[in-house]
This record gives structure tokens, sequence and C-alpha cells, in this order.
């Protein structure tokens, strides 16, 4: 009885947790844990929410050969007070339809993405409403949803959650006229916060790195001193659509099958394998059953631990085709390099995309991409962490992204590294796109991948093809700096040789120039003159500059004597 | 010799010179002409292209050269570098002045342009270039008219003519004649003389000490320094005295491998400057001392002795093994000596034992009793 009673405490107790209570205790696990990291943590949010909602209405309206839009989203931060700031995302996606939207930003914990094995931005679709609670919690202010639904009157919300009952509760539900869109919702969150205008972990920097990994999408964004950024579209089609999918057998861990044998609905053993799992025939199931010394027709809560460690191990070793891979939707190596191209007008760029592999029975693609040079500034190179087509800005150390980035020999590509670091020094942007239908993230806050070696080799190889491809440029690159520095040592000394020459020889000095670069075209198959013209330009420059030294020396010089 | 001849010996040789020069030129230009690599050949100035003719026992230099190219990213400016120089020593020549190796070295140092690179940085590069081109042309600086410090000193019973004026050598006090860096014929003349031989001391200070106590007048000599390593003008005018006078030469140096060392620069010339030997060296140069048997004698005491160093034991070995000395049973002796003696014996350590020591006892002895080595 006593154990009993002990039992009911602690279900009391957790019930009595309110929800207010977890945010506050695990803030730091939704992102939330400092004023700069929770206003790009709402941003997150709120566009990660966009993309997926206008993604998934335009493949709906293309499946049914209607026509579609690509996603255009407006980001726009005004400052309220000194550590107060409106956050307004707006979107051209489907509309959300008034009744639901109470429930979709008011509930924690709810939404369809939960319990499904589907590639997507979120994940819990705990975001949009923690950033709700969040600027609710800071401000006391109700956030304000616009939405309006093709064909329908837009409609605005002004809601706050409930925490007790974990629900919304509306002040204001009416009618709308002023929303310009013809369908998309704009959501409104004021919080506390503190802007960043730059940096590697600045809203500036998430989006322009979205961008990047959704060329399809147009993004604005309007500063907190009304600049408006626009970053534009690289390319200008819909990215394939992704596909729900069942776990493959192949690295599936002892828990998950313990649990999914708990929660089946399958009346056999039998049917399970074959219906819950991906590439699983009846043939297969039954040799794995066989093997277990499992009978068929067992019904699936009714096998031990001992028996699923058995039927684990031979489901492994089944020879199975891969996981299917239409539940995957990659950037594709032509629009990443597009977008790079786009935004920085490299001189080299590479990318590649990886067949998909297998974690934890899960099917996961490694895309990478390096660009080299162009606007990119000469610092250590910049690591883009991305999964899912969304960006990762913190926990950079814990993440298999830049592990897999330090991993590689940089030096053998040609590339240096600083000494005392790991990271490669060049201009050069190294980005590393992860999307699974189920990303593996170390934590609540989803900055950062797990290290699961099978991961973190999948992100090598696809760093090496491009490193590969970067030592040949890189290589010729150099060739042809060695060439060009060559040409110029001989150009330049030419003209004080000529001058030597012909004092010695009293023959004209212009003419004896002349000849020197002819030879030098003829040697190097090169034009001269460019290279004349650039140090008769640099000589004037050097001549205006030594008179101005030589006058301020000699001003100096008299001020010293006086 | 009368000023006239003077001005013909300078002449031929200035023409001599400004020919060879311009054809350095015109050949870099003809081979552009025909699209080659501009190239000049440079003799090796090392101790693997210096050979020792022992028939005439002096260094001489080799036939090894390294071709300096002007398209080759290595070589470019220093094949620019000798342009410049060999059409700036024209200049000199035309003009028949004497020019510092220092003066020079402004007379090439200009900017390049379009860059912050200049021609010449500092005087080595340029004084390096010189000696190519000493090279190519086979002739001295001295005969361009290129003159460096100089630092030699000459007393005793001679009159010579230094660029029209006489001067009596006897008669310079305690300063005596500086040696200048350029005694061509023609520059530097003289006919004949009293003395009977010449004595080289390594030191300015031993040079000064015999010269205060008139060792040359008591002697009937001509006393010569280098002060240290010898300039070439000391060593050129070292050499006319001793072949057109007939003049037998004494060199006495302190008791160390480096005072052997210089010894043997006066004797048959130095691995730098193998190709001025023949103008410079006396083969016939004898070494009066200091030498291990006078420590002895002469009872130096040890704590005039200096250890020698672990650096001074590898320079024995080095000089031990020189062709020139290879062969040489005394000398092999005397290496062998000092380096179980372990320590050296300056010459200086004389002068302690009375101020004219060196002058009314060693000396003396040592000239007396023939006791020098060949």
């Amino acid at each position: 009885m006593a154990e009993k009673s002990i039992a009911d405490e602690l279900a009391d107790k957790h019930k009595s947790i309110s929800i207010a209570e977890f945010f506050e205790k695990n803030r730091h696990l939704l992102g939330f844990d400092s004023k700069i990291k929770a206003m790009l943590t709402c941003v997150k949010e709120a566009v990660d929410n966009s993309l997926d909602a206008c993604e998934e209405y335009a493949t709906e309206l293309r499946k049914k050969k209607k026509d579609f839009e690509l996603p255009d989203i407006l980001v726009r931060i005004d400052q309220e007070s000194e550590e107060v700031y409106k956050i307004i995302v707006e979107d051209n996606g489907p509309g959300i339809i008034p009744k639901i939207i109470p429930q979709v930003f008011a509930k924690l914990l709810y939404g369809s993405k939960f319990h499904r094995l589907k590639q997507g931005r979120g994940q819990q679709g705990i975001g949009i409403s923690a950033s709700i609670l969040y600027g609710q919690l800071t401000t006391g202010k109700a956030a304000r949803i616009i939405s309006k639904v093709d064909g329908k009157p837009a409609h605005i919300v002004e809601l706050m959650i409930d925490i007790k009952k974990n629900d919304a509760s509306i002040t204001r539900d009416e009618e709308y006229a002023k929303f310009s869109r013809e369908h998309g919702t704009r959501v409104e969150i004021i919080l506390e916060g503190t802007y960043r205008a730059s940096g590697d972990k600045s809203i500036y920097e998430y989006l322009l790195r979205t961008s990047i990994v959704n060329p399809h999408a147009k993004i604005v964004f309007i500063d907190p001193k009304g600049e408006r950024i626009t970053f534009k579209r690289a390319v200008e089609s819909l990215p394939q659509a992704t596909k729900e999918i069942k776990p493959h057998p192949w690295g599936l861990e002892l828990g998950v099958l313990i649990r999914m044998l708990k929660e089946t609905k399958k009346n056999t053993v039998l049917s399970f394998l074959t219906d819950e799992f991906s590439k699983m025939g009846a043939t297969t199931a039954k040799s794995i059953l066989d093997n277990s010394k499992v009978n068929h027709k067992r019904k699936p809560d009714s096998v031990t631990v001992e028996e699923s460690t058995d039927i684990l191990k031979h489901m492994q070793k089944a020879d199975l085709q891969r996981p299917p891979t239409d539940c995957l939707s990659p950037v594709g190596r032509g629009a990443i390099e597009k977008s790079l191209r786009t935004e920085y007008n490299p001189e080299f760029i590479a990318a590649t995309t990886r067949p998909p592999n297998v974690y934890r029975g899960y099917p996961f693609q490694v895309e990478a991409a390096l660009a080299y040079g162009g606007n990119i500034p000469e610092t250590s190179a910049k690591i883009m962490r991305i999964a899912n087509k969304v960006p990762l800005l913190y926990e950079s150390g814990a993440c298999a992204i830049t592990i897999g980035v330090n991993e590689t020999d940089w030096k053998r590509y040609g590339v240096p590294k600083a000494s005392g670091t790991t990271t490669p020094q060049a201009p050069m942007i190294i980005l590393v796109h992860i999307c699974s239908v189920w990303v593996p993230f170390t934590s609540e806050s989803k900055a950062a991948i797990a290290n699961y070696p099978v991961i973190i080799k999948e992100i090598k190889l696809a760093l090496q093809e491009c490193a590969r491809q970067l030592k040949v440029f890189l290589h010729k690159k150099m060739k042809a700096k060695r060439e060009a520095q060559r040409v110029s040592t001989f150009v330049k000394y030419g003209t004080v040789m000529a001058k030597a020459l012909s004092d010695l020889t009293s023959k004209d000095k212009k003419e004896i120039e002349d000849l020197i670069n002819t030879v030098i075209e003829k040697k190097f198959s090169v034009n001269v003159d460019e290279q004349k013209k650039e140090i008769e330009k640099r000589e004037k420059q050097l001549e205006e500059e030594e008179e101005k030294e030589t006058k301020t020396i000699l001003k100096e010089a008299e001020g010293e004597e006086k | 010799m009368k000023e006239k001849d003077q001005q013909k010996v300078r002449l031929q040789l200035t023409k001599e010179l400004n020919e060879k020069l311009i054809e350095i030129g015109k050949n870099v230009i003809n081979q552009l002409k025909v699209y080659e690599n501009p190239n000049v050949n440079i003799p090796l100035r090392s101790l693997s292209n210096v050979y020792f003719d022992e028939k005439d026992r002096l260094l001489r230099m080799g036939n090894k050269a390294t071709e300096r190219t002007y398209f080759n990213l290595s070589q470019s400016k220093s094949f620019m570098q000798t342009m410049l120089v060999a059409s700036k020593l024209r200049e000199v020549i035309k003009d028949g002045s004497h020019v510092g190796l220092r003066q020079l070295f402004y007379m090439c140092k200009q900017g390049i342009p379009g860059t912050k690179e200049n021609t010449f940085d500092d005087q080595g590069e340029s004084d390096i270039i010189i000696e190519d081109i000493e090279g190519v042309l086979r002739v001295l600086r001295e005969q361009i008219g290129i003159v460096a410090t100089s630092k030699g000193k000459l007393s005793g019973d001679i009159t010579l003519v230094d660029s029209g004026d006489e001067i009596d050598c006897g008669k310079l006090g305690s300063s005596g004649y500086g040696i200048p860096s350029i005694v061509e014929k023609g520059v530097v003349d003289f006919s004949k003389t009293k003395s009977e031989f010449i004595l080289v001391v390594e030191k300015e200070q031993t040079w000064i000490r015999l010269n205060q106590d008139k060792f040359w007048k008591k002697k009937n000599c001509l006393l010569m320094t280098g002060g240290g390593q010898p300039d070439r003008g000391t060593r050129r005018l070292l050499h006319r005295l001793h072949t057109e006078l007939d003049l037998p030469v004494y060199v006495f140096t302190d008791m160390d491998i480096w005072g052997y060392y210089i010894y043997s620069v006066y004797k048959q010339g130095s691995i730098n400057l193998a190709h001025f030997s023949e103008n410079a060296a006396v083969p016939d140069a004898k070494f009066i001392g200091v030498k291990m048997s006078d420590v002895e004698r002469f009872k130096i005491p040890k704590n005039h002795w200096i250890p020698m160093k672990k650096v001074d034991f590898k320079r024995v070995k080095e000089i031990a093994a020189y062709d020139w000395f290879k062969e040489d049973k005394a000398w092999q002796k005397e290496f062998k000596k000092i380096s179980d003696f372990k320590h050296v014996v300056e010459q200086d350590v004389l002068v302690a034992k009375g101020l004219d020591f060196m002058s009314k006892e060693y000396l003396p002895f040592k000239f007396d009793t023939k006791d020098w080595i060949e």
C-alpha cells in the first residue's frame, strides 16, 4: 500500500507542475536562455513554420495541377523600447482557419509532427507557442495572429496562453480588412530581447543562411533601423515533396523496438514486422522470426526483452534494400551552388549530395558545399551548419558537423590551418546540410547534431568530395599566380635593364625595352600591355605617396629644430 | 715612369675594358633578338673552383661558372643588377676617376618603377656583383677604378710617385705611407730602393712599435702591414715591390691559425679572390714567426698563452688539408705542434719582455739564424 501511495503522490506532483514552471525550468532547452538567443529563437520558430506551411501548400496545389506561389516571407523587427521588441513574421502560406488558430499557437506540444517520420523543419511543435509564452512572460503582452485563407476574409486573433489549462485565452477575435495578401499568416510577438545586427549568431546571419539552403524562398528582412534587406530567390522551382516513412531495420535501437512492440495495433509479430518497417517483406520477416525462434503468430506485446534482442540482431543482419529516399528532400547540388553564387559570387564552388544512409533505422542524407574567394571575407573559413534546411547557430562545438569539418585533413587539399586551431584559414564557406526524417539533435533546443559515427563519416565523405575539386582549383590558381608573378617580375626589372643596356651599348632605350617585352610576350604567351599599365599606375601613386611622405618628414624635422 | 707613359698605360686599359663591357650588353641584346634567354657566365668564387697551381705556387680560379639568366625567377634580379653595375662601371671608366665601393652602391641604388623595391638594398649586394663582373671581365676592380677602404702601411727607404706626387717613405714620421686601394702602375710608381728585403707584420700595433724603433733603418728593409687580414691594395703593392724590385718577403704574424692563414693569403692568395692571386701573391714569402720553437727559446711565460677554442682546432684541421699546405712537411709539423700545445701566442707578448725586444733581440735573432719557414 505504501508503495502505491508514493506512486500516487508522484503522479499528483507531475500534474501540479505548471507549464509555466516547466518552461521556466527548461528555458535553455527551448532556446530562451539569453535575451539575444530568445529573439533569434522566436524568429527561427516563426520562419521555420512559415516555410513548412508555404511548401506544403504549394505542393498540394501542384498535386492538384493548380497555380501555386513559392514562399515569400517578410521578417520585421521593431524596437518598442530599450529591451522590448516586436517581431513580425508574415508568409504567403495557406492561412489558418480562425477556429484552430488558438490550438496552433497557444497549445504547447500541439501539432501533427511529433508522431510521424517525415522530414520537416520543426519536430515537436513546441516552438511557436513557446515563443508566444516567452513574450507573454517577459512583457505581459498578447500575441497577434492575422491569417487569411484564399477566397475568405482575413481574421485577426489576439491571444495569451492560459498556462494552467495549456490553452488559449483570447482577447480579440474578429475579421480584419487590412491584410494585404491573398492568403497567408502574420504573427506578431512582443518580447524582451537584445538585438545584434551582425555576427555568427545574429538574426541577419540566420536569415542569410536560411535563404542559402532555401533558394526557392524570397525573404525580406526589415531591421529595427528600418533598413530593408532582400534575400532573393536563386531558383524558381519548388523542392521535391517529402513523404512519411516507416523506420528501417538497420540501426534500429533495442529500446525503440521494445516500445514499438508495446504500442503496435498489429495482432501478430509477423504482421508487425512486415507492416511497421520499411523494405521488410514477408519472407525476410519470417526468416528473422525463425532465426530468433519466435512464433509468427505471437502477440507483439508478449515478446520478451530477450526475444526482442534476438529479433533485433537478426533484423540488422537481414539482407534488405536501402531505406526509401523519397522521404528526404535535399536542397540539391545545383540549387546550393546557385544560391551561394548569388550571395558571394565566389571564384570557386563545389557542392555534392551524398546517397542516403541510415542511422538507428532513420534514413538521412548529407549535402556539402565549398565556396572559395569572391566576396567571402579573408578570415578563417565560415562553417554553415544546416539541419533539414534550418541553419544551426549555437553549440557548434558539440555538433557532428563541426567534428566532421575539423577531422577533415584540409592541408591535404591545399587549405592552410591557422596554428593552434582546427579551422581552415581561407576565404571559404563550408556548408553542410543534413536532412533526415528525424534529425538526432543533442538537445531540445535543436542546436547541434549528435555524433553518430555514420553521420560523421558521411559528412567527411561529402567534404572530401568537394575538397578534391577545391584542390584542383587551388593548384591551378597558384600556378596562374606564379606565372603572373614571373611575368610581372620580368617586366618590372625589364625597365631598369633596358636603361642599363642602353647605357652599355649606346642603343635606344625604348627599342631595348620593347625588345624585352616582345620576348616576354612570346615566351610566356601573355600580353604585357596590361602589366605595363598597372606598373605606370602604381608608379604614379607611389610618387605621390613619396612626395607626401618626404614633405611630412621634412616638416617634422623643421618643427623639431624650432 | 714618365707621366706621358702613365697616361698611355691608362688609356690602353680603359679602351680594353670599355670594349669588354659593351660586349656584355651587346651579347644580351643579341640573345634577346633571337628569343633566347639572356645569360652571362659568372665564374664561381668558392673553394670548389679554386685550385693550387703547383708550378707557380699560387691559388688560381678554375673554369667552373654558373649561368645567370634573366628569365628565371630566382636570378632575374641579380641579372638586372649585373647589367646595371656593368653600365655604371662603364661610366666610371670613361671618366677615369676613382670611385668607392659605397659610392658605386649609391650610383646603382634606385627604385624599380611601379614597386617599392630597390635595385639594391645594401652595399653587400653591389660588392658581390662587382666581384662577379671582375670574374667575367678577368680584370681587377682596381683596374676599373673602384676603391675600397684601405688600411695598409709602409715605411722604409723608398721613394714612390703617387698620382704625380713624390713620397719618401723614410720621412713620414710615425704614421708611414698609407697604402691606397689602387696601386696600379700609373697610379703608384717606383724605380729603385736600397732596401734588401720586406718585412710584413700582421698587426698595425706591431708595425707602429717597429716603425718607432726605426727597425727598417737598422735592418735596411721595408716595413709593411695590412692591419690583420690584408686588403687588396696592400697585397698588390707587396707583390709589385717583390717582383719589380726583386725583394725577398718575410711575414711576421701571431702564432695562431688565423695568423697562419694571413701568411697564406700573402703567399699564395685567398680563396675568395683567387682570380687576384696572380697579381697579388708572393709565393716565395717566408714565415718568420711567431713559431712554436720561439715559445721555449724566448721563454714566453705560461700566463701569456691563450687556450685554443673549439673553432681554432677545427680551422687547423681545415687549413692543414688545403692543397698548398698538405704536402708541406714543415707546416704539417707546425700544425701538429700547435694542436698538441693547445694554446696560441700573439706577437704582442714579445713587447712585455722589453719595449724594443722585438727589434733588438727577437727579429735580429730570427734573421741571423735564418729561423723561418720557407
